[in-house]
């Protein structure tokens, strides 16, 4: 088989990083090459680079045995390279047409030619079986559409070489295996694909073969049918790694949290939650499970006081916190690991000390009488550094200086340092490092046996079900059942995140 | 721009006629108050909408501009300057000595762009910040000019000001302007028109062009268009500089089209007033331009009361205070921005410097 | 990465280093501002050494010169104080403008028309107070305004301060030119009558128009910093300025905070208004005000929004004011280009990037988020 990209001894620096130190990678024609790495292994800045949107400190790509040289994404798209980007890089007030045609635009007297663009992409739509609305608005696609978008984008330009970044991070199950369809469909079609994935699984049932990087060096290219799931996390972290969570049975106690009907809308005033009841127990973890955006965040919003519902109740410890502000429900009792902690969880600018008192700062010890007391809030953050191993210089250093596993432990240190009765963690192991997920899940496990609640909201499955006793799957807005952990396999699971309706098992309730 | 907004600005437009017509209609017919109303009312709102337009090109792009006071007030100077310079010292004739004004104008424009873009995109200052400097600087430099060039002993015009050439010449359209009363209307002064004109290109440009397209993807979302080979940089220095040129058009208006002279500080808040004219036409040409007409309008109001002061009766006394009325316009600023009327989205990636 | 566990170890170096640190951009940028300022005035045919030198004596030469720079920097400081700690809170008040307007106009009308009105003699223990923190007051409320409307409209603060700053400027027009114009028959002037000598704050040396108002301004500036970084009211301000979104994670209430924020800042400017009034003009006129918005934001952003910097930063141009007229009388450069080489500074401080480029410094902070889009 001919090799149509190679990529030679490449080397990028960032500033206090190594990202790619000397990788080696090459693409034969017609193959799905898988990229494996945990998050910050390099994957996407070697792609980056050959998508020419950074330029190698050293290094040599080549596409079709000839040498290249890349500026800019243009010069790539001019050699057939096309890329799909983790987080899409689509225009979401521009028309499905408008968003394809883009930088390279068809015009007549010169004036954009809609038309002929519309044409020529449903032409692409039905020759891959990509079906989709050229006149939609991007926008108001679903995530797996506008997932075709983006690879007509790359056709539209005849990309020979298709990169996919971690593109099954937002899809079902059974979205992925349509997508795996559709690339399996283009490589015999003569495109060839590099498919970039921190899921073993996936590997392992779509490449032909398989590169795995580690901090920035490739440490080594295997073929699926040499290799186990085991083998791999071993060869991606750099040590044995354990793919269960150990935990014992859960002694559910009193219910904690009970929500009854809860409806909140989004920014747009859309209801995105659509009247949903559940309870959780003391000692138990109930899990979230559903595809993003189907309300999750919204919900969690709505409990923690950062956004007002229009209906329904929410009864915490004992008392209703319906609306509540989010000061009263911390007060009461509730622990919160936000979504996005960059955006909620963290000021990026203040000392590691001063993030860790982000909710108590006005309670003694840290604030008498309106006065901040820098002893306290220095002997807490030392105490919490060494407890929660938060690996920071100093408790003064600022919290944007930290690794995203320390970010997140800075947060779990603060939450879990008070005394409280219900943890609610959204994403909680998002974009971290297996050391750091293995941390935390084993923080979730011992705060679930120490009695307290555990609400757990993830995208991704093998989390859900490796932490929770209970699972709620949520899809448009509403929980479609909620069913024991143990009696659930994770096919059953993809079908009701899909929206597909439960049988055979009772309608959702506390 | 939808119906709602449409509806609000017919309405003020209408209330703040309907105030003159009824304090001066028992002494001059209400068809001839109307008509001076407008011609007045479309005359005004030029830098007004020349200025929304600036803001326009520069926050599609991304690059949000406060600075366009600044920008006008530079080139109202310069260009006055540059009209003298050719009238007094190489003895042009008026008509091309204003003409050169209105390029030199434009020039100053587009330079003082030059720098907000050099700020904002090169080095990724606070674009809110970089505009403030923009404002500073033309308060200082003007000032400073204008009393260098004309107020000191020994300067270049010995301490007097020259007489400026004039004004711009009024333009009529043939048939239009031939319509008895309201014919007054369509007789306005070349920058007026070069501004409607504008808006009707603008509109086209940015949403029927390959230019438009990646100029509103560039403030929309950098990244995805850096991802298909467009230069970002390069498209929001283009824009700013551009925004700026129309800047510069509409500080042209003051000192070449308005009154012949230059005076510090003399653009007023018309440049933040535009700003918000532009926020209010949420981001479209015809929107930008229809808001730019209610503060023409409010302007209007101000003016034309002068002729009817001693008409206002003693309920409405407080229109008398002229310091009153003329808040009319900086008060509806404020009243539109709470977004009553509709919420306001601005491009998403506006204000972001782009890293790559 | 180790300069915080020293400042610990070793807090006198470490503290030196940091004020070194902190120091280096903006002394740079003052330097580079007047060396194209030099160029500038020999573009206009005067000698800038000569300028410089005169600029320097005017500013510090004498005792006369030193206690006349201190009464420029005294409303300088107070409203950079305003718009440095609206910077804190994320807001950009380009307002200080008007509410310093206000401030003078409620003082001056304490100081002249009160007493008339209740029929009696204040005496000036009661009185001075009295027009002072009504003037801060008039300026709260003026600024707490636009911080409502942000608040909870979402109507961006920067075009509503404008907006304000021209509402003030025609509002203070009408009062100065009708209802408080001073009636004296000789007077052409928009300006009010003068205040009654028991608000008159007295001068601290006999024969120099310094007076209490500056020693005020330092002792506000130190509260400040206690407010900002010594408080629970304090981290809520910054916290609401660096990161909205996690404040209201944390629990504050962001939305009071903002218009107390505003407030906060308009009583400073408010104060600056006062204070011009009360201890050295003794009566508002127009134009009195005019200018000090962007000086103020040109101020605060050289002093870092530090009120320590905000003070130096004062004092900086203070001197520059007061110099430029014996600079004038040397050089018969108009004192107008002090503008000019004030708006270079600003140019070079916001934009530090510039100066570190020009002298090759590298980045040392973080970039600190100062204002926010219109998205409301």
């Amino acid at each position: 088989m001919t090799i149509v990209l190679e990529a030679k001894n490449i080397t990028k620096q960032f500033p206090g990083v190594l990202a790619n130190d000397n990788v080696d990678f090459d693409l034969r024609q017609g193959e799905i090459h898988a990229m494996l790495g945990e998050n910050g292994a390099g994957k996407t800045t070697l792609m980056n680079i050959i998508y020419g949107l950074y330029r190698p400190d050293a290094g040599q790509v080549s596409v079709d045995g000839q040498p290249i040289v890349i500026h800019s994404p243009k010069d790539s798209i001019q050699h057939g390279i096309g890329m799909v980007h983790q987080h899409f890089m689509l225009i979401p007030v521009f028309s499905v047409a408008e968003n394809i045609m883009l930088g390279d635009e068809t015009t007549r007297y010169g004036a954009l030619d809609r038309k002929t663009v519309a044409q020529r992409v449903r032409e692409l739509s039905h020759q891959y079986g990509l079906d989709v609305d050229p006149h939609a608005l991007v926008g108001q696609l679903p995530v797996g559409l506008q997932q075709r978008v983006e690879i007509i984008k790359t056709l539209y330009r005849d990309a020979k070489i298709l990169i996919l970044d971690e593109p099954t991070a937002v899809l079902t199950p059974q979205e992925a295996e349509d997508l795996f369809r559709i690339m399996r469909e283009l490589t015999e079609k003569g495109v060839s694909i590099i498919f970039i994935t921190h899921k073993l699984k996936e590997v392992l049932a779509v490449a032909d073969r398989i590169t795995v990087m580690r901090a920035g060096k490739v440490v080594g290219t295997v073929k699926p049918k040499e290799t186990s799931e085991k083998k791999l996390a071993a060869l991606m972290v750099g040590r044995e790694v354990i793919l269960k969570v150990e935990k014992g049975r859960a002694k559910p106690g009193a219910e904690v949290l009970k929500v009854d009907g809860l409806k909140v809308h989004d920014k747009r005033g859309l209801e995105s939650v659509s009247g949903v009841s559940f309870s959780v127990r003391a000692g138990e973890v109930l899990g979230i499970a559903g595809v993003q955006g189907n309300g999750q965040t919204e919900l969690v919003e709505a409990l923690t006081g950062l956004t007002h519902s229009p209906g329904g109740q929410v009864w915490f410890a004992g008392s209703d916190v319906t609306n509540r502000m989010p000061r009263t429900i911390t007060e009461t009792g509730m622990a919160h690991i936000p979504e996005d902690r960059l955006r909620h969880g963290l000021v990026l600018s203040y000392a590691v000390a001063d993030n860790m008192v982000l909710n108590t700062y006005y309670l003694p010890p840290f604030g008498v009488g309106g006065i901040l007391q820098p002893k306290a809030i220095d002997a807490n953050a030392r105490k919490l550094v060494q407890e929660f191993d938060v690996r920071t210089p100093s408790p003064y250093v600022p919290t944007s200086k930290l690794s995203g596993g320390n970010q997140q432990k800075v947060i779990v240190a603060r939450e879990l340092s008070r005394e409280v009765k219900l943890l609610i963690a959204n994403q909680p192991t998002r974009g971290l490092d297996v050391g750091s997920i293995e941390y935390i899940h084993k923080e979730i496990v011992a705060m679930r046996d120490r009695g307290l609640g555990v609400l757990l909201v993830s995208a991704e499955l093998d989390e859900i079900m490796a932490l929770s006793d209970r699972i709620a799957v949520m899809y448009r807005g509403q929980i479609v059942t909620i069913a024991e952990a143990g009696k659930v396999t994770r096919e059953q699971l993809g079908l009701w995140m899909a929206g597909a309706h439960p049988e055979g098992l009772s309608h959702p309730h506390t | 721009m939808d119906w709602r907004r449409f509806g609000f600005i017919a309405l003020i437009i209408a209330i703040l006629f309907s105030v003159v017509v009824l304090i001066g209609k028992a002494q001059i017919s209400p068809l001839i108050i109307i008509t001076s109303m407008m011609a007045t009312t479309i005359a005004v709102a030029t830098p007004l909408t020349l200025g929304a337009l600036s803001g326009l090109y520069c926050e599609r792009a991304g690059v949000v501009n406060i600075g366009i006071e600044g920008m006008m007030l530079a080139a109202a100077f310069f260009g006055w300057l540059a009209a003298i310079y050719m009238n007094t010292i190489f003895l042009f004739a008026p008509m091309p000595s204003l003409i050169v004004g209105v390029i030199a104008a434009i020039l100053t424009g587009g330079l003082f762009a030059l720098l907000h873009a050099a700020l904002s995109v090169t080095f990724k200052v606070d674009q809110i910040i970089g505009g403030t400097v923009i404002n500073i600087l033309a308060v200082g430099i003007t000032g400073f000019l204008n009393r260098q060039l004309f107020f000191e002993k020994g300067s270049i015009f010995g301490g007097n000001v020259p007489h400026a050439p004039g004004v711009l010449p009024r333009i009529d359209i043939p048939i239009l302007a031939d319509i008895p009363v309201i014919g007054r209307i369509f007789d306005q002064q070349p920058i007026t028109w070069a501004a409607i004109l504008l808006v009707f290109v603008t509109h086209i440009v940015l949403f029927y062009t390959r230019w438009g397209l990646r100029t509103r993807a560039v403030g929309e979302h950098p990244r995805a268009a850096d991802t298909v080979g467009i230069n970002v940089f390069y498209m929001r220095y283009a824009n700013v500089i551009i925004g700026g040129m129309m800047a510069g058009l509409g500080g042209a208006y003051f000192t070449l089209e308005s009154v012949p002279s230059f005076e510090p500080l003399m653009t007023n808040g018309r440049g933040f007033i535009a700003l918000a004219a532009m926020i209010f036409g949420n981001w479209t040409p015809f929107g930008a331009w229809a808001a730019a007409l209610v503060f023409g309008a409010a302007q209007a109001l101000q003016i034309n009361m002068q002729f009817f002061r001693e008409a206002i009766p003693p309920q409405l006394a407080i229109l008398q205070i002229s310091y009153v009325v003329g808040l009319t316009p900086y008060i509806l600023t404020m009243l539109i921005l709470t977004g009553i009327i509709g919420k306001n989205i601005p491009p998403a990636a506006d204000g972001q410097p782009y890293e790559k | 990465m180790q300069s915080s566990e020293e400042r610990f170890s070793n807090p006198i170096l470490g503290l030196l280093r940091a004020a070194a640190n902190a120091l280096l951009v903006p002394l740079l940028a003052v330097l580079t501002a007047m060396i194209i300022g030099g160029i500038v005035i020999a573009l206009a045919k005067g000698d800038p050494f000569y300028a410089y030198v005169g600029l320097f004596q005017g500013a510090f030469g004498s005792p006369k010169a030193l206690s006349e720079t201190a009464v420029w920097a005294t409303p300088y400081i107070f409203a950079g104080l305003a718009v440095a700690l609206a910077f804190k809170g994320g807001l950009f008040n380009i307002g200080a403008e008007g509410q310093l307007a206000f401030g003078a106009v409620m003082a001056a009308w304490i100081g002249y028309a009160l007493p008339g009105v209740l029929g009696i003699d204040l005496p000036a223990i009661i009185h001075i107070p009295l027009a002072v923190g009504l003037g801060a007051l008039t300026g709260a409320l003026w600024a707490a305004i636009p911080g409502f409307l942000k608040a909870y409209t979402g109507g961006h603060e920067v075009i509503n301060t404008i907006m304000m700053n021209y509402i003030a400027l025609n509002l203070t027009s009408f009062l100065l030119n009708a209802p408080m114009k001073d009636p004296n028959p000789d007077n052409v002037i928009a300006r009010t009558p003068l205040i009654a000598e028991s608000a008159r704050m007295p001068i601290i040396f006999e024969g120099f128009r310094l007076h209490w108002g500056f020693l005020l301004a330092l002792g506000v500036a130190f509260l400040i910093w206690l407010l900002l970084w010594k408080t629970t009211m304090g981290y809520e301000i910054r916290t609401v300025g660096a990161n909205p979104d996690a404040a209201k994670y944390a629990g504050i209430n962001v939305k009071r905070t903002i218009v107390l924020t505003m407030a906060l800042s308009g009583l400073l400017a408010g104060l600056a208004g006062a204070i011009e009034v009360t201890g050295l003009n003794y009566r508002h006129e127009l134009g009195f005000s005019i200018g000090y918005g962007f000086d103020a934001i040109a101020i605060a952003l050289l002093g870092k929004t530090h009120p320590a910097g905000v003070v130096l930063a004062a004092i900086l141009f203070a001197a520059m004011r007061n110099g430029a007229t014996r600079m004038q009388f040397l050089t018969q450069i108009p004192v107008d280009v002090i503008s000019v080489i004030q708006a270079l500074i600003l140019l070079f401080v916001a934009a530090d990037a510039i100066i570190r480029y020009i002298y090759r410094i590298r980045a040392r902070e973080e970039r600190v988020v100062l204002t926010r889009g219109w998205g409301g």
